[in-house]
């Protein structure tokens, strides 16, 4: 039934470890296991047949990101990667290591296996040595065990004995050269696609336990109603609806079989309360302009930007927004969950199991040891989407009915109901001088407050149960500070008391939104001064930013870039073609990107093509290259249908765009060709892929539909109807 | 009222009963059947998740009564090949690395398979044009493209 317990059974019983205490189980099984991020027993288990498993608190959603692991720890370990398995996302069994989130996988929980793996390495050649009587130096490692100079062999089993192995994880162990490793920095196939393929892999949505029943929730159809009377007599024609769950807002149904409660949810009648308390959505960004200011953050200052754009010869001004989206994950959320004995795990999606527990703990009020929350696959989630929500529904309804329930939303809970992407609004200034030299720049931004904590859950707040009460829309305030090295600048956020909707992070929060204001806004001077959009951004980079200044002059060689002003000279046909370029240093601290959109733009319908997206990567030393081309080819795609066609709609009530025929997003014959173009830096350490190539999307393709047309999109979505009204107003 | 159902799922004949003839394929085969290759994406014939092919065609089985299958051929991706003979449409997914999170790549599949039976030497705009209306978020459609290109080849 449970099969990470089960397989944890037996890798005691192989009984030889740089693991945990081999022996009896003691009653409070779930945590026996070590977890503590500083201890190499937390990360791996070697056993005695040579299998290594790796114990990791990111997990991979969806992204390739476990077999990543796995070559991290056989490479570190040399052991054959098909020696190696993941266990992630358990939090009776792996490390608290944070969310899975920031494309920060790799790079911290990497880092950190990476450490672990390398401390035990260290370890065996140091047994090995002193049984061989030889230098740990002249000692190699293969296949999983020591050999010696003159030939003898030790395997890590015997080596290990069958002691107990506790040691703490040291940062500075060496790492294997560059020159060395035959596993990092190559493309190995991803571990999980063939049985994707096959349909033999086991998503949360097809997980079950025995006993097991189904439940649905009954959203209420304005966002702060109140069920005020269920009638559970509406549903009691449908065979095998077990019981009706009904807290303040919280309604849910469960059932025996999944269509019966997939019916009961859609017949349950409930009186609801009236309420109509969302902004109008025609008048959003007055809405947000008006919402009351929680902070005003200062991202950067140097020297005074507001005289010099005040005492500058030409200033430009413009501002820029970007929609309200929702995760729209491809399947929606799901999770069981199951109490026994006073304790309550679930099986989930949730990309932050450990913080899972915990919330799912206040809102219970049990004590957070009585609560184990396991990872599974589900549908690539893009951010916190409704995963953990499921799970606490799945929670409520099953604390209700004492047995197992398995909590799948339908298509409309989750389009209307996931946390949201807040709407973003940025605010640009900057002068020019008589030659064109920028002069000073200013960027104020109007964006929710809060960071990357968690997420209220959905049921603790219809029910009114205990939760943390705050939002959380990830690390939004990136990258309105600029790598540039203008000579005065000022970047503030206005950190906003409330947003309408429930938010959180939705791929490069906020990152992307800054990027695309002020990547479009710079091609806006640049136009002004009559220059060149790829040498008026060399021209600014600080000299040492050498990385930065690679991937630029990279994506533009690859694009054939002519060096020219925008727009192009040519505007007078119907279909105009253009170009636009993009940089950005992820966080002004990591990965570094640049891309070229090319665009064909209809000026009669509005409708603008992308033709070719090339991007310049540097994410210091690739792990998995092939890996790292999916993760991006995947961001740029995502991020082109939010750039062209995602926009959450709603009325006073609640989310309107409720499937796909009303919440569009890109489809295949609207996809481009994708050019990618990697640096690999195999001694540097290793910065986060995926994330960053969305962050350079939508300005690249605003800079590309103004050289074209001399059109300046700066409202996203993109829509044939804001261009040509934009076009008309021009 | 419940009913009885016959059909061949994956060729193996398949009787079920259930209560409401109503009830979506699509549950008949994942919770009656544990057929879980297809998925509920949106219920609604939308985004492509749940596709089987029936009678050689492709079907979006979460928009099909269990009533309509009676006496058809169900296959599903479990039943279209094996890692032992895989068909060269699976084939072909591997060797392009070209799935994500894969909670489409059902639909693509079985989709993809369907259009080749009919279109064996097919463009790559044919190719995008017979998936449009199969959505993914992971955005892996340049390796889809490649995929089938690559399926089609042989
Ligand atoms: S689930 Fe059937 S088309 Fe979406
Ligand atoms: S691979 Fe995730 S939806 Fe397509």
């Amino acid at each position: 039934m449970d099969q990470i317990t089960m397989d944890r059974r037996s890798l005691l019983g192989a009984a030889l470890l740089v693991a945990f205490t081999a022996g009896p189980r003691a009653a409070q099984a779930w945590t026996e296991k070590p977890v503590a991020t500083d201890r190499v027993e937390s990360f791996l288990a070697l056993d005695a047949q040579g299998n290594v498993t790796v114990f990791i608190g990111k997990v991979d959603l969806g992204t390739g990101v476990r077999t990543g692991f796995m070559q991290i720890a056989a490479e570190e370990l040399d052991v054959p990667l098909g020696r190696v398995r993941v266990i992630e996302g358990d939090t009776a069994l792996t490390p608290d290591q944070g969310p899975t989130y920031g494309s920060l996988s790799i790079q911290n929980a990497g880092v950190q296996l990476r450490a672990a793996a390398a401390t035990a390495r260290r370890e065996l050649l140091t047994r090995a040595a002193t049984r061989f009587g030889a230098q740990p130096g002249a000692l190699r490692v293969e296949e999983g065990a020591v050999v010696a100079p003159d030939g003898r062999r030790a395997t890590f089993a015997e080596l290990l004995g069958t002691g107990r192995l506790e040691l703490a994880v040291d940062a500075n162990a060496p790492i294997k050269p560059p020159e060395a490793r035959r596993v990092v920095g190559r493309t190995v196939p991803r571990v999980d696609i063939p049985d994707k393929v096959f349909g033999r892999f086991e998503y949360v949505h097809d997980f079950k336990l025995p006993n097991m029943l189904h439940g649905r929730p009954v959203r209420p159809p304005a966002m702060g109603a109140v069920a005020e009377a269920v009638d559970e007599a509406s549903i009691r024609h449908i065979p095998g609806v077990v019981r009706v769950v009904h807290r303040g807002a919280f309604v849910g149904v469960v059932a025996e079989t999944e269509w019966a409660a997939v019916r009961a949810a859609k017949d349950l009648r409930v009186r609801w309360s009236d309420w109509a308390g969302l902004p109008d959505q025609a008048r959003l960004w007055e809405h947000v302009k008006a919402t009351p200011v929680a902070q005003v953050q200062v991202t950067s200052d140097r020297g005074n930007a507001a005289q010099a754009i005040a005492s500058a010869p030409r200033k430009l001004q413009a501002s820029y927004d970007f929609g309200i989206n929702s995760h729209a994950s491809m399947g929606p959320s799901c999770a069981v969950a199951n109490f026994e004995g006073g304790r309550l795990t679930t099986w989930s999606a949730s990309q932050a199991t450990h913080n899972l527990r915990k919330q799912l703990a206040m809102m219970l009020a049990m004590p957070v040891e009585q609560v184990r929350c396991i990872y599974l696959e589900g549908a690539g989630c893009y951010g916190r989407n409704g995963h953990e929500d499921a799970a606490a529904d799945a929670a409520l309804l099953a604390q209700a009915v004492g047995r197992p329930v398995r909590v799948q939303w339908m298509r409309a809970d989750e389009h209307g109901w996931d946390p949201k992407g807040p709407p973003h609004l940025v605010e640009l200034r900057a002068g020019l001088d008589a030659q064109g030299n920028l002069t000073g720049w200013e960027a104020e931004a109007w964006i929710p407050k809060g960071a990357g904590g968690n997420v209220d859950l959905t049921a603790a707040e219809l029910g009114g149960l205990p939760r943390e009460n705050q939002i959380h829309p990830g690390n939004i305030i990136h990258n309105l500070a600029q790598p540039y090295a203008f000579p005065a600048v000022k970047t503030v956020c206005h950190r906003l008391d409330t947003t309408p909707f429930r938010p959180s992070w939705i791929s490069t929060p906020g990152r992307m939104q800054n990027t695309y204001a002020s990547e479009a806004f710079l091609d806006e001077v640049a136009a002004a001064a009559g220059k060149d959009p790829v040498q008026f951004r060399l021209s600014m980079l600080p000299r040492e930013e050498t990385r930065g200044r690679e991937v630029l002059e990279r994506v533009a060689r690859l694009a054939n870039w002519q060096t020219r002003p925008s727009p192009q000279a040519d505007r007078t046909g119907e279909v105009l073609r253009g170009r636009g370029v993009t940089f950005c240093k992820y966080e002004l601290v990591r990965t570094y990107v640049a891309a070229v959109a090319e665009v064909e733009v209809n000026r009669r319908t509005g409708v603008i093509r992308v033709t070719r997206f090339l991007c310049s990567h540097d994410c210091g030393q690739i792990i998995n290259p092939d890996g790292v081309r999916s993760q991006i080819e995947g961001n740029i795609i995502h991020t082109l249908s939010r750039t062209f066609k995602e926009e959450m709609t709603f009325d006073r009530k609640a989310v309107t765009s409720l499937d796909w025929a009303s919440y569009q997003v890109i489809t295949f014959p609207e996809v481009p060709e994708i050019v990618i173009d990697l640096v690999d830096r195999p001694a540097e350490r290793p910065w986060g892929a995926g994330e960053p190539a969305a962050a350079v999307v939508p300005s690249a393709v605003s800079n590309a539909v103004f050289d074209a047309t001399g059109i300046r999109l700066r409202s996203v979505p993109f829509t044939p109807a804001k261009f040509r009204a934009a076009l008309s107003a021009s | 009222m419940s009913q009885t159902i016959a059909m061949t799922v994956n060729g193996r004949a398949a009787s079920i009963t259930v209560d409401d003839p109503q009830m979506p394929l699509l549950y008949v085969l994942r919770n009656d059947l544990g057929v879980t290759g297809p998925h509920y994406g949106c219920g609604l014939a939308q985004c492509g998740a749940c596709t089987v092919h029936i009678d050689g065609q492709a079907v979006r089985s979460c928009s099909v009564p269990a009533s309509a299958a009676a006496g058809r051929q169900v296959v599903t991706l479990e039943g279209l090949g094996a890692p032992e003979r895989p068909h060269p449409v699976q084939a072909a997914f591997i060797a392009e690395q070209a799935v994500q999170c894969g909670y489409c790549t059902n639909g693509m599949i079985m989709e993809s398979a369907a259009f080749l039976a009919r279109t064996p030497r097919p463009t790559e705009a044919q190719v995008k044009e017979a998936l449009a209306n199969n959505i993914c978020r992971c955005g892996t459609h340049p390796r889809v493209v490649a995929a089938v290109m690559r399926a089609a080849r042989g």
